[in-house]
């Protein structure tokens, strides 16, 4: 299955994340720093995760600058209206958060089983036809895939939510099949060997050692959901892109920025927990 | 034909625990075999060795055993029982496994590894961790330091113990493993090699051996069969016949060359006649009195014993022309000897080393009992040959008078 490995971009982050000093205080191994001496276990524990604490207070600031520009801001009556919380930016912010959330789910629940389909022996001759289909799927631009969407199965955040679904189906399919493939086969063998049956050999082994690369295509398939959803506004999907696009029509700076720094900050915030799944999920030893 | 052709040894071997009947496996898509009918028969209780050339299916007939790879004829009977289609996974529940590549499940710690066929044939939990203990125990690895660490805080020869101990587990009868120590430094497998011999001694597990390293066959079996192409079998015997006497051409190029000296660490000294009349004196006897004792004696050397009887000085001819020293002093020290326990081979580097070509045997308090040369040497081997190939002659009648019988049991009355 060589095609799978043609396959560019996240699968090769991917290694790199991998080949990362293992996380957590947990090993000794890691305990030194280059310079020799023994760092205190808190100082290890931040060094080795550094990135999970800077988002949270990059986020942090920008929900306080946010604040203080609007604060500073003069205000007109579109403007207080059009960023009103209770009636417009709470609703759309779980709009935002609910088509992100639901189209993640349906990819997972969809794109996982298929993967794993796709690399049973008996349907693997399939995998490289149906890696093919969903890599030039994704060329069709979202916007495109949206007012398909659209055209079939007319207005609201379901359209956008079966959209996005389909449209980050990739990412997920694509990890799932080579975190499978990637397993060593030696650990299947011995596995086999022992009495272990296949389904017991997949949910033991083959699973949790597939899982940091699984979850790595789940978190791409996030990111890329909750940056499109800013998009769902144009089939009446709801979500931060309608304040985007109210500072747009209004060419009012103060909602447009509000908008884009809110679906930003939204964006780096669903990242960060995925980031964390990531880490808390990955099987020790690995 | 009920008598299995493979196995010349029947006299003298225990029962099968594995046997294989006509067993070949021809994959898909291919008109040659890649075992072609093969039967074996595994003795219980005992290390069977399968050696081979590269590519001649060793592995996979040790596949075919615990259908890691199914057969495609034959019958395969464990234990008198016919497992040929019985389900593999809990057959293999029954048979431990080992791989050159260990395969450790990297995402759980050494005691989830080594619990792994206990969980599956449902122990309960205590039961596991005291097996768990016991095993780490057993292959040398601290319990305390070992069991919750992952495979990769591992050194190569520490896995492979965690290896081997988790596929005793459950503590299956038979054991396969597939060169089990061939990824490992050369020290570290000398090492590992010897404590498994010393676990089996204890455990007396049916055990099934591949490797392409005949010094390794040699070491670890008590049988060797060695395999040529498709798995058909060349040579089945202890590793001192095969050495002694290789029944072909093939055999004896797979032994390659140094079989003889191989040979030489299956027999003991203990077993051997010293030589008697060697020339020996008491330290303090009379020089007179040693002069003409070594006149007496063929040999060029004599054995000077000490007041306790150790072996003291070797002495010769000139050393006992020397007068200005009292025979304590002249001569050689004697720096090296063997035990009655030592292996030929050993007693051989020691004859080589001595100033007179002979190795000195002592008992446990180093008391001399006698001398071996390299003429007793010879002598020995010559014998070995001669029983293996008296051996093979007697087994070839037999074949004959068998085949003859059952030729006038297929004559119509």
């Amino acid at each position: 299955m060589t095609s799978l490995h043609d396959v560019p971009s996240e699968v090769v982050e991917l290694d790199a994340v991998h080949s990362a000093p293992p996380p957590g205080a947990r090993d000794e191994q890691v305990s030194d720093d280059a310079d020799g001496y023994r760092l205190p276990p808190g100082v290890r524990l931040i060094r080795s995760n550094l990135g999970l604490f800077v988002t949270p207070l990059i986020v942090i600031a920008g929900i306080i600058a946010l604040r203080v520009y609007y604060n500073s801001a003069d205000k007109i009556f579109q403007d207080e209206r059009a960023l009103d919380w209770e009636r417009n930016l709470r609703p759309q912010l779980e709009e935002h958060l609910g088509i992100t959330l639901w189209a993640t789910v349906f990819t997972i629940v969809i794109a996982v089983p298929l993967g794993i389909l796709l690399t049973r022996p008996r349907y693997r001759r399939f995998g490289s036809p149906v890696l093919a289909v969903a890599t030039s799927g994704q060329a069709i631009p979202a916007f495109g895939l949206l007012v398909l969407a659209f055209a079939w199965l007319g207005r609201g955040p379901w359209t956008t939510i079966w959209a996005l679904a389909l449209f980050t189906m990739l990412p997920v399919l694509r990890n799932t099949m080579v975190g499978l493939e990637q397993v060593d086969r030696n650990v299947i063998e011995a596995g086999r060997g022992m009495g272990l049956t296949k389904r017991q050999v997949l949910r033991r082994i083959e699973l949790p050692l597939a899982i940091p690369v699984i979850l790595a295509g789940v978190r791409t398939a996030l990111v890329i959901t909750v940056g499109m959803a800013a998009l769902a506004f144009l089939i009446g999907g709801g979500g931060l892109g309608e304040t985007i696009s109210a500072g747009l029509k209004l060419s009012r700076d103060l909602v447009l920025i509000t908008g884009a720094v809110m679906t930003a900050l939204v964006a780096l915030s669903v990242d960060w927990i995925a980031a964390l799944a990531e880490k808390t999920l990955r099987p020790k030893g690995l | 034909m009920t008598e299995l052709q493979t196995a010349p040894t029947a006299t003298d071997t225990p029962g099968a625990m594995i046997e294989l009947h006509g067993v070949g496996k021809i994959y898909p898509g291919s008109s040659v075999p890649a075992v072609a009918d093969l039967d074996l028969a595994i003795p219980e209780g005992e290390i069977l060795v399968l050696v081979g050339p590269s590519g001649c299916g060793k592995s996979t007939t040790l596949r075919l055993i615990n259908r890691m790879i199914e057969p495609t004829s034959g019958r395969i009977v464990f234990d008198g029982e016919d497992v040929t289609a019985v389900n593999p996974d809990h057959l293999r529940r029954r048979i431990g496994y080992v791989i050159q590549q260990i395969g450790l499940f990297p995402h759980q710690t050494i005691a989830e590894n080594i619990g792994t066929v206990p969980r599956l044939v449902g122990w309960d939990k205590a039961r596991i961790a005291a097996r768990v203990d016991e095993l780490l125990d057993l292959t040398g690895l601290d319990p305390v330091q070992f069991r919750d660490r992952y495979p990769k805080e591992l050194s190569g020869g520490q896995a492979q113990r965690v290896g081997v101990a988790r596929a005793l587990a459950a503590d299956p009868p038979v054991l396969l493993m597939d060169e089990p120590f061939g990824a490992i430094d050369p020290i570290t497998r000398d090492r590992l090699q010897n404590e498994f011999l010393r676990l089996q001694g204890d455990l007396k597990k049916t055990i099934v051996f591949v490797t392409h390293d005949i010094d390794e066959a040699i070491k670890m079996g008590d049988r060797i069969a060695i395999l040529g192409e498709q798995s058909v079998i060349r040579q089945y015997d202890t590793p001192e016949r095969i050495l002694a006497y290789p029944v072909d051409e093939f055999v004896s190029d797979f032994i390659g060359a140094g079989s003889t000296l191989k040979g030489l660490n299956f027999e003991r000294v203990r077993d051997l006649e010293l030589i008697s009349d060697f020339p020996v004196v008491d330290v303090d006897t009379a020089r007179d009195e040693a002069q003409r004792r070594f006149d007496a004696s063929p040999e060029k050397w004599m054995l000077v014993l000490d007041s306790v009887g150790r072996p003291h000085r070797w002495v010769n001819a000139g050393h006992l022309a020397d007068a200005s020293h009292p025979l304590a002093e002249v001569g050689a020290a004697v720096n090296s000897t063997v035990m009655p326990n030592a292996t030929l081979h050993d007693a051989l580097e020691e004859m080589l080393l001595s100033n007179a070509g002979c190795a000195v045997v002592v008992d446990e308090r180093n008391r001399y009992q006698g001398v071996l040369d390299i003429e007793v040497l010879a002598d020995v081997l010559k014998q070995l040959r001669q029983q293996a190939k008296k051996h093979y002659d007697d087994l070839a009648q037999l074949d004959a008078v068998d085949q003859e019988a059952q030729l006038q049991d297929a004559e119509p009355q």
